[in-house]
């Protein structure tokens, strides 16, 4: 079946199997260019590998069925390539050394990247807790998590101060 | 031996947290992995894999499989040449029994390979397992190791092992360890107490992210090229080219970015499978694991039962000890005898003494596959002993960090067992030239608070505190090696080849750094290129703790000859004493007026010396020294739910002088977190019939952003002479603490012993009750 997707902001059209999930069609091909950084981790939505931007919110793209995806726009690490909060948060990650074999990274980022974008647009600035209830889907083996949550907390603090000139400004 | 320690150059590249070499392309999703590049007419494998844990399989018909559209190629085994070989990916001579083929005509486990199906889409293959016809004839499933040592008549390896590890044919024995230092036994009968206690380790997994996957071709010379995500590309090379009789010229093994291994990725999970296909279509083909089959096929750690005996006198003088290990390593023999080795050898030198005796009995039964995995049996031992400390001390009513204070290994001390136990031959006699310990137990102490334990953070929950004692080795005496080339560019870059395989624990940037200290310029200026068959020297690859220590070394070592090289060509042209030229920050120079940069006396080696600096050098260690940690958890219990919360967890480990100390933060971090799961919730369970009861992240669940604790990591650094700029391994010695320390915890909280792990609220409960009773 075709499938018409808003894909890192171009029309994009699909040619998917019925039971395709999203994670197959934007990972697997035969469309190009694949989006590698969808990782294929578990296949069940637990660990987070996976994770793409559906209309704005993080889903798991292995348990969503491409066809849930027509007409709606999907958005992945490729897609928030030069924006100013991606960018930061991926040198933030490098920074801390939270960045081992990697394969966990873009679905965290875009975890983080949604949790900051909505803390910024209601003015709040997320703590420890809520950092990592926004990267608990996203498994990762190698880290234990500790430079990852630092390098998150680093950003929002950075935001915060941001937010906090901005409004001084004005 | 090589000392290192006077080749030190000081200086800005080594010991501090430049940034990893390849983290912006991991962070932006570049396509970098296995499974990121597609080659053209690429084929999709699948294995079909057994519905029985035990059973024969006597006829394959493949013929509605090969009927459906899109199928291209099924191979089962009337059509594979067996040769018997192990698929545990280590040095030639392999200390694993030699008790597997391609495709085996039994099935051993449930999910062992019984047919690969190639097919031009994903789908196609997945479709296609369906219509294959098997006829099995199925057997007794052996899945207890008790009845598997018992029996006899049934036999998971029917066929001798042709190099006599294990005792296919006879029994289900696939490794057995009798070792003794002195006489535990009489002075057993001369000791104030015998403190025996038995304990269980369950079956858990590495669980990297990015499952195996391979993908191989044939190149325009008809070479064999297999690209995988592995930790050992040179023991692939020569296993792939005896087994699918090729010549190794004719191979050659690609290692991209890899996801993770933690030892699963050691073993040849499936590179002979795609192998095998590609030869046979003549097509580029790629196979990747599915989760499921990552916890069913992949490799587990050993489940093990160990008894501790341990004889002491009123003072806690330790005179006496024994560990008899009883371990499972499921369908084949992977690491049967060296993990269950290192049981003992890395763990009992912790506590000298003049009586030491290490028993192991490993049995093939019908689970799944144990193997390698991060801590190499280090684990189960460590958790036997340091729960056992614990006991000893209660049995004594001595404190138990007295007692670990009064007994543990000190600077100068010798660890006569390894000698005894090698890697399956006899080993290396081991002196322990630094120690961090004494230091790394103060300070962990402090951080802990054990003097002033924290009152419950509600009336209803009891506190604890407890600690562990751990030691573990920096690469495999005498055996593990590597190589590098250095090659200088007439811009001043180098080139750093390595067989040294970064998974993701950053070896390149340690590497890199390691050779521009030695050069004197900036670690941005070294390009390494890791781990091509083709392309790279040698190296055993990623496994043992050995890389930094051990490849490391190889690095400086080629660094060094080429610095010796370039001296040359510089004393030549400015008519001064080679061994008066300095080399740091980019520059050379001998003296205040004779300078050039290094990319100026590059260009004119290359066009006026006419001469290509370069040097390729190997590297071995006959040591093999043991980093320390001290690790202490501070857990909070519900008596009434059983349910632990580990509030907070410290770390103080002895790695040596590290290079990269953030990334060395990170392997413990990373390290311990793997190591609460199987403290307290890591099990692949498996039924009296051999199914794996939870073959997914949702029932077998690994630890996430909110099952960590508060995380303090101490690094103390030390200076081991035999290590490049004092090195010594990080990767393994945090996972072995971490699971005793926490059930130590437990104990102190709530008065009861958890002899099993994971302790699951269910487990804690009982023993609550047990011990109330």
């Amino acid at each position: 079946m075709k499938i018409v997707v808003k894909l890192n902001g171009r029309n994009r059209e699909w040619e998917a199997a019925p039971g395709a999930t999203l994670l197959s069609v934007l990972r697997d091909g035969p469309q190009e260019p694949r989006m590698t950084s969808v990782k294929r981790g578990c296949e069940t939505g637990d660990c987070g590998a996976c994770t793409v931007l559906l209309d704005g919110q993080p889903v798991n793209s292995c348990v969503v069925a491409a066809a849930r995806a027509h007409g709606h726009a999907v958005t992945t690490i490729e897609g928030l390539a030069g924006d100013p909060l991606m960018t930061a948060l991926q040198a933030a990650l490098v920074e801390h050394a939270a960045v081992q074999c990697g394969y966990c990274s873009p679905g965290m980022l875009v975890s983080l990247y949604h949790l900051l974008k909505e803390c910024r647009a209601a003015g709040t600035t997320p703590g420890d807790h809520a950092i990592r209830e926004a990267l608990s889907g996203n498994l990762c083996r190698c880290t234990g998590y500790v430079k990852p949550v630092a390098a998150a907390t680093a950003v929002a603090a950075t935001l915060a101060a941001v937010g906090r000139a901005e409004a001084g400004a004005r | 031996m090589t000392d290192f320690v006077n080749n030190r150059a000081g200086g800005a590249q080594v010991g501090r947290n430049v940034t990893k070499i390849d983290a912006f392309k991991l962070a932006r999703g570049e396509p970098v992995y296995t499974d990121d590049v597609h080659p053209a007419g690429m084929l999709w494998a699948k294995v079909l894999g057994s519905p029985h844990a035990h059973a024969r399989i006597l006829d394959v018909d493949a013929s509605r499989a090969l009927a459906l559209p899109g199928v291209v190629d099924v191979a089962w085994h009337r059509q594979v040449k067996p040769i018997l070989h192990t698929r545990a990916g280590q040095s030639h001579p392999e200390p694993s029994p030699y008790d597997t083929v391609i495709m085996p005509d039994k099935a051993r486990h449930m999910g062992d390979r019984v047919a690969i199906v190639v097919a031009e889409t994903l789908a196609i293959a997945e479709q296609a397992l369906g219509l294959i016809d098997v006829k099995y004839e199925v057997l007794p499933a052996l899945t207890d190791m008790d009845e598997a040592l018992a029996r006899t008549d049934v036999l998971v390896h029917e066929v001798a092992d042709p190099r006599g590890i294990a005792e296919g044919g006879r029994s289900n024995v696939a490794a057995r360890i009798d070792k003794q230092v002195g006489d535990v036994s009489a002075a057993l009968k001369t000791c104030d107490h015998v403190v025996e206690r038995t304990y269980w380790l369950p079956r858990v997994q590495a669980s990297h992210i990015e499952p195996h996957v391979a993908i191989s071709w044939l190149d325009e010379d008809g070479r064999l090229v297999v690209r995988t995500s592995t930790q050992v590309p040179f023991h692939l090379r020569r296993i792939l080219a005896r087994i699918l009789e090729l010549k190794e010229a004719d191979i050659r093994v690609v290692k991209p970015r890899v996801g993770g291994g933690f030892g699963d990725k050691q073993e040849m999970v499936m590179e002979d499978i795609v192998a095998l296909m590609t030869l046979r279509t003549k097509r580029p083909v790629r196979l990747e694991f599915t989760r499921t089959e990552e916890l069913t096929s992949a490799r587990c750690r050993h489940p093990q039962r160990i008894v501790m005996t341990t004889g002491v006198m009123n003072d806690g003088t330790i005179i006496a000890n024994r560990m008899n290990v009883t371990a499972d390593t499921g369908a084949y023999g992977s690491h049967a005898l060296t993990v269950q080795g290192n049981t003992g050898q890395k763990v009992l030198p912790m506590y000298p003494c003049a009586n030491i005796h290490f028993q192991v009995t490993c049995l093939y039964t019908n689970n799944p596959i144990s193997g390698a995995f991060r801590g190499y049996g280090a684990p189960q031992g460590c958790f036997a002993l340091e729960s056992h400390i614990d006991e000893v001390a209660k049995v004594l009513g001595m404190d138990r960090l007295e007692l670990r204070k009064k007994n543990h290994i000190r600077l100068g001390d010798t660890d006569p067992l390894s000698a005894k136990l090698g890697e399956g031959r006899e080993g290396l006699s081991r002196v322990i030239r630094s120690t961090g310990l004494e230091t790394a137990i103060e300070m962990g102490c402090d951080a802990i608070g054990w003097t002033r334990k924290r009152p419950p953070s509600a009336p209803h929950l009891r506190r604890g505190l407890g600690m562990a004692l751990a030691m573990q080795g920096s690469g495999i005496a005498g055996v593990d090696w590597g190589a590098a080339t250095v090659k200088l560019n007439e811009d001043g870059s180098v080139n750093l080849a390595v067989g040294a395989t970064d998974i993701g624990q950053g070896s390149d940037t340690v590497l890199a750094q390691m050779c521009a200290q030695e050069l004197g310029i900036s670690y941005e200026k070294v390009r390494v290129l890791s781990s091509d068959t083709d392309l790279t020297p040698f190296d055993v690859g990623a496994y043992a703790s050995s890389t930094t220590y051990v490849s490391g070394g190889a690095v400086v070592k080629a660094a060094q000859q080429m610095r010796d090289q370039l001296a040359g060509v510089f004393a030549e042209k400015w008519a001064c004493p080679a061994g008066d030229v300095v080399f740091g920050d980019d520059n050379v120079s001998c003296g205040p007026d004779k300078a050039m940069t290094m990319a100026e006396l590059a260009t004119h080696a290359l066009y006026a010396a006419k001469m290509q600096p370069a040097a390729t050098a190997s590297h071995m260690s006959n040591e093999s020294p043991p980093p320390f940690a001290a690790q202490f958890a501070d857990v909070e219990v519900d008596p009434e739910t059983g349910e632990v919360f580990l509030r907070r967890f410290v770390s103080a480990v002895d790695c040596g002088t590290p290079i990269h100390p953030g990334m060395a933060e990170g392997q413990i971090e990373g390290a311990v977190s793997q190591a609460i799961g199987y403290a307290l919730f890591e099990e692949v369970i498996v039924d009296r019939a051999g199914k794996v009861k939870n073959p997914n992240f949702l029932d077998y669940k690994i630890a996430s952003a909110l099952d960590m604790p508060e995380m303090v990591t101490i690094l103390v650094p030390t200076m081991e002479p035999s290590g490049p700029y004092g090195v010594k391994a990080a990767g393994e010695v945090p996972i072995d603490g971490p699971a005793p320390a926490i059930v130590n915890a437990i104990c102190d909280a709530v008065g009861a012993r958890l002899c099993r792990i994971p302790a699951t609220p269910e487990r804690v409960w009982r023993q609550i009750k047990e011990a109330g009773e």
